[in-house]
């Protein structure tokens, strides 16, 4: 509006005709963009360039900006035989493999229960979702009360049954990751739950209805009907899942700092510890490069794979 | 169609899943359970369910009126939490109505180009934005989370896809009596957009409310710290206090219960329009 004002203001013939429609349109097309774009390159694509240059320096931050210097590949080398990433991967890949089939398979069944074979669907909708939007941390910190070793109600419920050396969960170096992986399961649940029955909604009603006329059996019906029509989903959620958990950090942060003994560690962990903790920029710009490409190529797997279901 | 058998199963499985449910929420229900207790008996075991003795406003006192600002960490996580969810929601329903009702060249380009940035992770921009946050002078502020927090392409995305289904008829009336790009923008298309800003709101509110990695990193000042920070503040000036602890987290907890259960509609929609975790 403020450009439509102006112009007619001074109303040279010339501009009017410069300003005509379709330039007015773009004008407030980049106008109504702007403060989107701007966003966009001060925070996704600055930050990209940015962290790959400084992935080729030095830099301690407590130096100041002379302190910066260049080395080449020196950090990839290092990551190359820096054992506590070597730690933090192997963690990430079995955190995923603690989390990622479990708790699909677990709201799977859940959401096929839900879907048509129990009353008061919205309770349990509501009910299984409590957890996932409940801060992670406040979770975290009840959790981590569950847990205690010696007075937490897990042990002594374990100790009560005649478990004499019941483990120490968060403070156990064979234990922690699969403690944190018990919550992250139990507070993701909901989510895929949620996901699911959308999809399921999706499946017309006749397709069960001609299966039982023809006498299939409920197990027919999930294996030849709801499974195969899920597919889509499922590998939505799978991608979704598997990124998300090579992006884990708050609930390794706030309940083992990554221990005991780095055996709860993990590459965004690692990011924070050399970058925050360190003030290494150049070696954490480094890992995160290393986690961007880890993401990026499971995002280009999933396009890949859900261009080929399209086309199907 | 329904025959007794059929009505009995399913009476008898949403029973069985009524158990389950309640073993699930199990950790919640000690939760409150421990937040109404004496320090003495949160551990007990057998477990007391019910407390025997309630002890619910001095731990409510402890957390509300200690030696922690738990007051200050709420009201920090409720500024930040509507600033962000406030501008978020205009700066992308602004973008969503450029590349839906204008035409120009290059907005498909654009478009294409946000899509791809949706990709990098949040955490491997830390560094870079950190930086940046210093020499802006906006490192340990509010208002350089709300900036980092306020552009979002997700959102973006979710807004276009539901003003793309908005009729032009709309549109080209508003035109032709003259009416402004701005006029119509705030005057026509955001009030159609209602429900998808209700979606977007809700969802973005919980996720700042939630979140503890950027005010983890980007704020220094105890004062200026959310109530997830705060929570972790109480865990370690009261390590040996569980019932303080579970009040706090109850506090916490408390509000987005409340907020899902009255919108609950919403929130299911904005996370099964495609959702991911922020």
């Amino acid at each position: 509006m403020e450009m439509s004002k102006s112009t007619g203001v001074e109303s040279p013939v010339q501009k009017r005709r410069y300003w005509n429609n379709s330039r007015k349109e773009a004008l407030f097309g980049w106008l109504f963009l702007g403060p989107e774009m701007i966003g966009i390159v001060l925070l996704y694509v600055f930050p990209v360039f940015f962290s790959l240059y400084l992935s080729f320096n030095e830099w301690n931050l407590m130096g100041g900006l002379s302190a910066m210097k260049f080395i080449g590949f020196e950090n990839f080398k290092e990551m190359l035989v820096d054992e506590k990433v070597h730690l933090a991967l192997r963690n990430n890949l079995i955190y995923t493999f603690m989390t990622v089939p479990v708790s699909m398979i677990l709201s799977l069944i859940l959401a096929v229960i839900i879907h048509n074979r129990v009353h008061l669907q919205s309770y349990f909708k509501v009910a299984f979702f409590i957890p996932y939007i409940s801060s992670i941390i406040a979770i975290g910190a009840v959790w981590s009360a569950l847990y205690h070793p010696s007075e937490g109600p897990i042990n002594r419920i374990l100790m009560s049954f005649g478990i004499e050396n019941p483990p120490k969960w968060l403070a156990d170096p064979h234990y922690a990751l699969l403690s944190i992986a018990i919550i992250a399961v139990w507070a993701i649940v909901g989510y895929i739950i949620i996901i699911y029955l959308a999809g399921m909604t999706n499946i017309p009603e006749e397709m069960y209805e001609a299966a039982s006329m023809d006498g299939a059996t409920s197990f027919q019906k999930f294996y030849k009907i709801t499974l195969p029509l899920l597919a889509p989903t499922t590998i939505f959620l799978f991608i979704t899942l598997l990124i998300g958990s090579f992006k884990v950090f708050d609930i390794v942060a706030f309940l083992t700092s990554g221990g005991p003994f780095n055996s709860s560690t993990v590459l965004v962990y690692r990011i924070y510890v050399e970058g925050f903790q360190n003030f290494r920029m150049g070696y954490a710009s480094a890992l995160s490069w290393l986690l961007f490409m880890i993401v990026g190529v499971l995002t280009l797997l999933t396009w890949t794979f859900q261009k080929r279901f399209s086309q199907d | 169609m329904h025959t007794t058998k059929s009505k009995i199963t399913k009476l008898v499985a949403t029973a069985l899943m009524g158990a389950f449910s309640v073993v699930f929420l199990v950790p919640l229900i000690w939760m409150i359970s421990a937040a109404f207790k004496y320090e003495k008996d949160v551990m007990a075991f057998p477990i007391q369910w019910i407390p025997q003795s309630w002890n619910m406003i001095g731990n409510f006192k402890a957390v509300w009126m200690g030696n922690v600002p738990f007051h200050l960490f709420y009201f920090n996580s409720l500024k930040l939490a509507v600033l962000m969810t406030v501008t978020t929601m205009i700066i992308s329903s602004m973008a969503a109505f450029a590349f839906t009702k204008l035409q120009f060249r290059g907005r498909g380009f654009v478009f294409g180009l946000l899509l791809s940035f949706m990709i990098i992770p949040e955490q491997a921009t830390l560094v870079p934005r950190f930086l940046l946050m210093k020499w802006l002078g906006l490192y340990n502020t509010h208002t350089g989370l709300i900036v980092m927090g306020m552009f979002s392409i997700y959102f973006t995305f979710l807004m276009r896809q539901f003003m793309a289904s908005i009729h032009n008829d709309f549109l080209e009336a508003a035109k032709m009596d003259g009416a402004g790009y701005f006029t119509i923008f705030w005057k026509i298309i955001l009030p159609l957009c209602k429900p998808i800003l209700a979606t977007v709101g809700i969802i973005k509110f919980i996720w700042t409310w939630n979140d503890y990695q950027n005010p983890l990193i980007f704020l220094m000042d105890k004062k200026l710290y959310p109530i997830t920070l705060g929570i972790q503040l109480f865990r370690d000036d009261y390590a040996d206090n569980f019932a303080v602890l579970m009040m706090a987290s109850l506090s916490a907890i408390i509000p987005l219960v409340v907020i899902f259960i009255l919108l609950q509609k919403h929130v299911i929609k904005g996370i099964s329009l495609g959702g991911v975790k922020g």
